[in-house]
């Protein structure tokens, strides 16, 4: 019944995950677009902060970098796009949601339960500090997942994914102490990369249908 | 049980009795800051209730028996909540009495009475209002539930005086569990005290009201104690607050050293606490009603989750 047997880093990198997951779950009962982008840009300060933490108590260098990496992309570099973009589509109006919040809630926790009891056994094989936040990880991953299914209009779906991303970073860092250097600034890339393209679908999406709603796009054929 | 130790709980409720509506005083004040008023004086509560106790009692025609019984009943319960939540010390002779489910029996033992009390003249806002109080209760009360389970798996009882014990006299440890009951406790309380998400406490005059429409009947020394009542709720809950999140300050001994501790330790945290109260008011818009289901349905989500992360996180604690 000691606490000994857990350093204090690893017992702060605990708290921070729980915090990721709270955040998750308050992106997913989230109405409003713009408070969403600052939801997400609040998941990435986190993400920032236990990468730094996992780095100093670790002393893995590498890691340093790609908690510099996830400031600049996650925080300020994508949140300044996501909001550039609503302004510039005029788009602040509330997000409709496939199924009713309480619902994806509920939903929201069974994937939480069932995360957790995937991972356990994952995170028994990871010889990291960092290793009983694996199930957290997988958790956000699924919760981001879900947002993106339930939401109808295509920027929530994008910050979903945006969010999903995170998640993955959040379960390398846990399980291996980070991918390579090469991998992490490919992701960040193509993370960059896919927003400014999905920025510009948007515009040709609403050019086309006067509206951001995705179940236009169901209609294939030509009327 | 030794004699000390039956005097100090004796001194625990009358503190509680005495300093509530300085609480909601306090309170009050803090809002009216952050709104730019200028503020009632602390003591504000403590002349309303006084006025209220030699003001003349006025009953409607049809007000049975229980309509007055209902006013003591409150107080009783209230006294009795705020009896066995450790505020001054951990060693309190009611403590084994009741644990932290009892507490919850005890809260809605009061609900019912003031529902049943709103009902009983047969006014439309009476029964409009213990509806409302009915819905909030029954969706609250679970997941205050779950929040003292929360803090019961980390100390392996649900006792409150071992869980005080436990969290405060431990070698320190942080428990990402009761972040999130901390978050499920903090909606419950705004839910559960009437306040401003939820309900306004400062207004007669709305028909989304809940708790004010169920006592508008009530006049003279019933009134007072009605008010007396909800403040003295809001000061237990409060008292729970610190007790499951932050217990440090109170001693588990009796001595008078202990106690010179644990009365400026309260008083302070109290204050802080009113401010947040205050402060999270201020912020917040008054939701519709019927999203007060869904503010529910994720304060009882956030403690089941916070049971979860117990078990996924702190197995080594």
């Amino acid at each position: 019944m000691t606490p000994a047997t857990v350093s204090i880093g690893a017992q702060f990198i605990n708290l921070l995950a729980a915090v990721l997951l709270l955040l998750s779950f308050a992106m997913l009962s989230q109405r409003r677009i713009l408070s969403l982008i600052d939801l997400f840009a609040m998941q990435g300060a986190v993400l920032f902060v236990s990468t730094l933490v996992v780095a100093f108590t670790t002393g893995q260098v590498h890691l340093y970098y790609s908690a510099t990496l996830t400031l600049v992309l996650k925080v300020l570099l994508l949140p300044w796009i996501l909001h550039r973009l609503i302004r510039r589509l005029n788009v602040k109006w509330d997000v409709e949601t496939l199924i009713n919040i309480p619902t994806t809630m509920l939903v929201g926790i069974v994937l939480v339960i069932f995360a957790f009891n995937l991972a356990l056994p994952i995170s028994e094989l990871a010889g990291t500090i960092t290793r009983s936040t694996l199930g957290i990880a997988l958790a956000t991953v699924m919760l981001s997942f879900l947002m993106m299914i339930t939401r109808r209009k295509a920027v929530p779906q994008v910050i979903g994914f945006l969010a999903m991303e995170n998640g993955l970073f959040f379960a390398a860092t846990s399980a291996t102490y980070g991918m390579p250097m090469v991998v992490e600034l490919g992701i960040a890339l193509d993370v960059l990369v896919g927003m400014i393209i999905l920025g510009v679908f948007f515009f040709q999406i609403r050019e086309q249908f006067d509206s951001l709603d995705i179940r236009h796009l169901e209609q294939l054929r030509e009327e | 049980m030794s004699a000390t130790t039956v005097i100090l709980q004796l001194l625990q409720v009358v503190v509680g009795l005495a300093l509530a509506p300085l609480l909601a005083g306090w309170v009050n004040q803090c809002r009216t800051w952050l709104q730019n008023k200028s503020a009632p004086p602390l003591w504000q509560p403590y002349r309303q209730l006084s006025k209220l106790f030699h003001k003349e009692v006025v009953l409607a025609h049809d007000a049975s028996p229980l309509f007055r019984a209902v006013p003591y009943i409150l107080v009783a319960c209230m006294a009795l909540a705020c009896a066995i939540i450790p505020t001054l010390s951990t060693d309190l002779p009611f403590a084994p009495a009741a644990d932290a489910i009892a507490l919850v029996g005890i809260f809605a033992l009061a609900r019912v009475f003031i529902a049943l009390a709103g009902m009983d003249i047969g006014t439309a806002f009476g029964s409009l209002g213990s509806r409302r109080e009915m819905l909030i209760g029954f969706l609250a009360e679970p997941a205050l539930l779950m929040v003292f389970f929360t803090a019961s798996l980390i100390s392996r009882s649900t006792s409150l005086a071992t869980i005080v014990e436990t969290l405060a006299h431990r070698e320190f440890a942080i428990y990402p569990s009761l972040a999130f009951a901390g978050v499920a406790f903090t909606m419950v309380s705004l839910a559960e005290n009437a306040r401003v998400p939820v309900d306004n406490p400062a207004t007669h005059l709305e028909l989304t009201m809940i708790h004010e429409a169920m006592i508008l009947e009530y006049s003279g020394r019933h009134l007072a104690l009605v008010e007396w009542s909800a403040a003295l709720k809001l000061y237990a809950y409060s008292c729970l607050g610190l007790a499951l999140f932050f217990p440090w300050g109170i001693p588990e001994g009796v001595g008078l050293a202990n106690f010179a501790v644990a009365v400026p330790a309260l008083l302070g945290k109290l204050a802080i606490g009113g401010f947040l109260l205050a402060l999270i008011e201020t912020l917040s818009a008054k939701m519709r009603i019927f999203r007060a289901p869904e503010f529910l349905g994720t304060a009882f989500l956030l403690a089941v989750l916070g049971m979860l992360v117990h078990f996924l996180l702190e197995k080594g604690i």
